[in-house]
């Protein structure tokens, strides 16, 4: 599980002269919204399975065509899902719960995005540098990726541009639309905000985006914690955790 | 403990007594201007303070989208509810001409209207979106009586704070706040599209209020009852609450 990686660097470096590898501002955050994520995609799930069908547009239900649907049960016996039995209600703390993780996702990534400002941590490691600004430079990362080539020196301290542009996509991309779209299936938001729901197309639009979004938030999951345990999974769990994972500080 | 750490420590001690205060003045400005639901206690209080408090400061007033004709739902999709009682098609049988809307609770003239008695207050259409939590919607036209007008007849009490009220079905009930009782799209609807309300869809009379989820919008309506206290009425995770355990405030 990548250790041949973590063995390339020294850990016997002295503690005290570290900076670390990321902010304690990051990492709290980072595991606050762990769990506020987990806990939004157990009741999204839950919720969902009340009416796996989409569609697009303002309106849509068991009596109109589906855009898409799931193929699962239903936890609903009017939902024509070709099952023949139906799933228990969990709706109750399953909305409460997805709508208190909801406030708790919101809140830390306010404080995330007002101290990343401040503290130029956007600038400073998610941005591309100039030089990294090319096609060639994506070039370079993927055909490095491609070779399954080991992460050099430079892996160990900062984010090649394939991951800058990920962790921007994520972060300002994916993770302000969930929200977006989570507010415009709701009725007093969209009674005060009806332009937001009216530009994503209508209602039942906003919940099958919401949907599409968070696939892409899985799927970035998914691939975030397989390179996490490909490049060493102690390592970079140490680093985010307490900081710093054995660095010395001239490197840093 | 190194100066540096010592000076973390302290700061984070800092931030944390404000950020502990804040919340315990936030908490208690929320109690004081009524910005905490009936259900704001246990875990996910919280959440649900957020919640009500936001739509409360910002999207109080704020009226439901209406929509154009052409937008109304060619298969509008009645929900299944249980078997109706011998008291129902009793009712039914003499073509609802004795069904009756009791107004009570903290008002100066408790009144008993016949649907010949709504139909003389001055009435409103709207064509609005039924949204169920489960995810499926679609639009109609509802034509009734605004509650407003009828608790004006009947002289709510300025310290009525909730309107509770009731189906002529066992164990079917909900609450409001006195907001969305005198909003002006809270409907004590007895038409829809062409015709009389159809049963499936709560005929003769159902409360619509298109602010919020379809699970607050009662059907067969029979009594209206305004307290100073919902005790007793509040849809919650108690699981006596014949109310699936749902949020009291469904505006999301």
């Amino acid at each position: 599980m990548g250790s041949w990686y973590a063995s390339r660097v020294s850990t016997a470096a002295p503690l005290l002269n570290e900076r670390p590898r990321h902010s304690s501002l990051v990492r709290v955050t980072h595991w606050i919204t762990v769990i506020a994520f987990i806990a939004l995609l157990v009741t999204g799930v839950e919720i969902l399975i009340s009416h796996p069908r989409f569609y697009w547009g303002e309106t849509g239900n068991s009596l109109s065509a589906p855009l898409f649907k799931i193929p699962i049960p239903s936890s609903r016996q009017t939902v024509p899902t070709g099952y023949g039995y139906v799933l228990p209600d969990q709706n109750g703390w399953s909305r409460y719960l997805h709508f208190e993780a909801a406030w708790v996702l919101i809140i830390t990534g306010l404080v995330y995005l007002g101290f990343g400002l401040w503290t130029r941590h956007f600038r400073k490691n998610l941005f591309p540098g100039r030089s990294e600004r090319t096609w060639s430079a994506f070039r370079v990362v993927i055909a490095k990726h491609l070779r399954l080539a080991p992460p050099d020196e430079a892996d160990l301290y900062s984010y090649n541009v394939l991951q800058r542009v990920t962790y921007l996509v994520v972060v300002f991309g994916l993770f302000p639309l969930v929200v977006v779209t989570g507010l415009a299936m709701s009725p007093a938001f969209n009674s005060a905000a009806p332009w937001i729901v009216d530009a994503l197309g209508g209602r039942q639009s906003a919940r099958t985006l919401h949907f599409l979004l968070s696939i892409s938030l899985v799927l970035f999951l998914i691939v975030h914690v397989g390179m996490v345990m490909v490049t060493g999974f102690a390592r970079r769990m140490r680093e985010m955790i307490i900081g710093n994972a054995g660095v010395p500080r001239e490197h840093a | 403990m190194n100066r540096i750490s010592r000076r973390k420590f302290l700061t984070g001690g800092l931030i944390t007594t404000a950020g502990v205060s804040s919340l315990a003045v936030a908490g208690g400005l929320a109690k004081r201007y009524g910005l905490v639901p009936p259900d704001g206690g246990g875990i996910f209080g919280p959440g649900e303070t957020l919640t009500y408090a936001a739509h409360r400061l910002f999207s109080r007033h704020a009226l439901a989208r209406e929509f154009p004709r052409s937008m109304i739902s060619k298969t509008p999709f009645a929900n299944s509810i249980a078997p109706l009682s011998t008291e129902f098609k009793g009712l039914q049988s003499r073509g609802f001409t004795d069904w009756r809307l009791s107004i009570d609770g903290m008002v100066a003239r408790p009144v008993t209207l016949s649907l010949g008695d709504l139909k003389s207050f001055p009435m409103r259409n709207q064509i609005t979106e039924v949204v169920c939590e489960e995810g499926w919607s679609y639009v109609a036209e509802w034509i009734g009586t605004p509650l407003f007008e009828i608790l004006k007849a009947a002289g709510a009490s300025p310290q009525g704070r909730y309107v509770v009220y009731f189906s002529i079905e066992p164990d079917w009930w909900e609450s409001i706040d006195i907001a969305d009782a005198l909003h002006p799209q809270t409907l004590v609807t007895w038409a829809m599209n062409d015709g009389d309300l159809p049963v499936e869809f709560g005929g003769p009379l159902r409360l619509r209020i298109p602010k919020q989820l379809g699970y607050k919008s009662v059907k067969f309506l029979t009594r209206v009852m305004v307290t100073d206290s919902p005790r007793g009425f509040v849809s919650s995770l108690d699981p006596k609450s014949p109310n699936y355990g749902y949020s009291w405030f469904a505006g999301i």
